[in-house]
């Protein structure tokens, strides 16, 4: 049984198709790399699959039941988290108070009903911990690099124990160094047995962490591989548009 | 300002096409750094600062004026300086979304003439409470639905209320002077007017208040969804804060501080004039920002709005000891708040 199955997606804002019949199938505990270029629809599958709008036409299966998400809470509820581009942080707010962003814990009885700091810095460094990252739930999130600020989105997605983990564009705006710490944040991720949609620009991410590869192109999806099928190469073909598809 | 209303997607197409932050040259110039605390973390609160400077005034009016450092006039001063410090308490929390609330003196004005009606009409205190309390609750629900829901800018929307409030109060008071306060005048005027321990009733109620919203801010949800919204408003949507609920509560916050304002203070001046409240707006924001509130958003302290409400407080009186014309008073507030905002910007120029 599929984890997640989109069936002939398509979403048009106004006059432009951002996606056009898009299928996609994802098992459990597998990381499919979604690449295209500039404007090809990415954010916009990313976003259908997160909640934040419907498609225009097509169906998204969870398991094998047909789901409406019309907002991020809905898809949240099934399993899926999704790490933005912007990543979403507050910067005013330590680490640990992102992570338990809207859903913090709180200990004592209405109207002494308080936040439990200690809980939620406790779980978050267990968090950390497991992704290996070096944030400390106690730092202001203002102050950190980029990479330990992409681990603090990461880690708020692993609270719920989701089934699937979207990132997009998780390694566009960060150093060359910090790239690695991210890309085995991804592993991480994996190892804990979540399934991971990644899209990403730059090709030795997605086949250093991916078991399979996606190309859309101007909103159509023109291939979708297993990473030892593929080389860097076809997939850039197939992204420019030099090969129509595979 | 207009950030905090937009919707998800919105938001977050924006942030996708305007280049976000460049994490990259943060990496670069970033050392690692913890959320300070103890005696570092007191160290970089404006507050603290103003509290030196509030200490430095001091010190030199016992010098400049006999009168300063007596009873009767550290009564005066605590006494005066509460009533803002409440409003400002309100204002801290609206600041702290990035938002502006120009209404409150207006609504200083209305509170006071619907309460004195109602008083005056042979109710008893509590009604008025009750009455002065839900007009500033609805004044409040009104800026906010605005500002939240239909996504006007606070600075116009509470701008409107500033002018709509004063002109309803003219109104409904007929402009006339309310001074009989019906059967509980007495308590009334107790209450508002009146001292506990050597302390002036309104200090008390400054001192709950401000116990309250320090756990407010420290421990309470509300607080801290307040405080994400100010950082973020984005950010918060998406991780499913009702924020458009969480802004509308924030102005009615601030709209009912004023609120018990208007109740003590018109019981301790004992007249309600539909004038009462104008101009409060900049000393109660003046107060504010002394405080540590910060225009941009995201940054609130409890002990910010006493505090900056007594360096407001602490100047008029210093002026009038010192034999200066009372016309500069308005020149020192706004100037301090200028250097407020100064100093706010040096200390976070250093800090990067
Ligand atoms: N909210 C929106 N309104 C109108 N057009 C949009 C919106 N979001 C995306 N688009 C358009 O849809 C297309 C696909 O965009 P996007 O999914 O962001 O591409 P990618 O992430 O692959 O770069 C682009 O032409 C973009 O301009
Ligand atoms: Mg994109």
């Amino acid at each position: 049984m599929s984890l997640m199955e989109l069936r002939q997606v398509t979403k048009s804002f106004g006059a432009i198709h951002a996606l056009n019949g898009v299928d996609l199938k994802l098992e459990p505990g597998e990381a499919v790399g979604l690449m295209g270029d500039n404007g090809a629809g990415k954010s916009t599958l990313m976003k259908i699959i997160a909640g934040n709008f419907p498609p225009t036409t097509g169906e998204i299966r969870i398991e094998n039941k047909r789901v409406h998400f019309t907002k991020p809470i809905d898809a949240r509820e099934n399993g899926i988290e999704i790490v933005y581009q912007d990543l979403a942080l507050c910067d005013n707010l330590t680490a640990g108070a992102n992570v338990f962003l809207g859903r913090e814990l709180k200990r004592g009885i209405w109207p002494f009903r308080k936040l439990d700091h200690q809980a939620m810095n406790t779980r978050a460094g267990e968090l950390f911990g497991e992704l290996k990252s070096e944030t400390r739930p106690r730092d202001l999130v203002k102050q950190m690099s980029g990479g330990q600020r992409q681990a603090v989105a990461i880690a708020r997605t692993r609270l719920s124990e989701p089934k699937l983990v979207l990132m997009d564009e998780p390694t566009a705006a960060i150093s060359v160094r910090q790239v690695a710490e991210v890309l085995n944040l991804i592993k991480r991720l994996k190892d804990q047995g979540h399934a991971v949609i990644l899209v990403s620009h730059r090709m030795p991410d997605v086949f250093e962490v991916c078991d399979r590869v996606a190309v859309l192109r101007r909103g159509t999806k023109v291939a979708d591989k297993k990473i030892n099928d593929t080389s860097p190469e076809e997939v850039t073909g197939l992204i420019i548009g030099a090969i129509q598809a595979a | 300002m207009t950030d905090n209303t937009q919707t998800p997607q919105d938001a977050h197409d924006k942030t996708v096409q305007t280049p976000s932050i460049d994490h990259a040259a943060i990496d670069e110039s970033i050392t690692l750094r913890q959320e300070v605390s103890g005696i570092g973390a007191i160290l970089r609160t404006q507050p603290f600062w103003v509290f030196v400077a509030i200490f430095a005034i001091g010190v030199v009016m016992t010098f400049v004026s006999d009168a300063f450092l007596t009873e009767r006039n550290m009564f005066n001063i605590t006494r005066n300086m509460a009533f803002f410090g409440i409003m400002a308490l309100g204002m801290s929390a609206v600041i702290c979304t990035a938002g502006i609330d120009l209404s409150v003196g207006s609504l200083m004005g209305l509170c006071a003439i619907n309460l004195a009606l109602v008083l005056q009409a042979g109710w008893g205190v509590e009604v008025g409470f009750l009455a002065c309390m839900f007009t500033a609750a609805v004044v409040g629900f009104i800026n906010g639905v605005l500002i939240a829901y239909v996504r006007l800018a606070p600075f116009v929307v509470t701008l409107g209320m500033l002018a709509m409030s004063r002109s309803i109060a003219m109104v409904i008071s007929n402009n006339k002077m309310v001074y009989e306060f019906g059967p509980d005048q007495d308590l009334f005027e107790q209450i508002g007017g009146g001292s506990l321990l050597g302390v002036p009733n309104v200090v008390w109620v400054l001192t709950a208040m401000t116990l309250f919203f320090l756990w407010v801010w420290r421990y309470s949800q509300w607080g801290r969804w307040v405080i994400a919204i100010g950082g973020n408003a984005h950010a918060a949507k998406l991780s499913g804060i009702p924020v458009e609920r969480v802004i509308v509560s924030v102005y009615m916050v601030c709209s009912m501080c004023t609120g018990v304002a208007a109740f003590m203070f018109i019981g301790y001046t004992g007249s309600a004039t539909n004038g009462m409240g104008a101009t409060y707006e900049l000393n109660v924001i003046a107060a504010s920002v002394i405080g540590g509130a910060n225009l941009m958003g995201g940054v609130v302290y409890a002990l910010g709005a006493p505090i900056g409400a007594a360096l407001v407080e602490l100047i008029r009186n210093s002026l009038l000891l010192a034999g200066i014309p009372a016309l500069w008073q308005q020149f020192f507030v706004g100037l301090f708040l200028i250097l407020a905002v100064l100093l706010e910007q040096l200390r976070n120029r250093g800090g990067k």
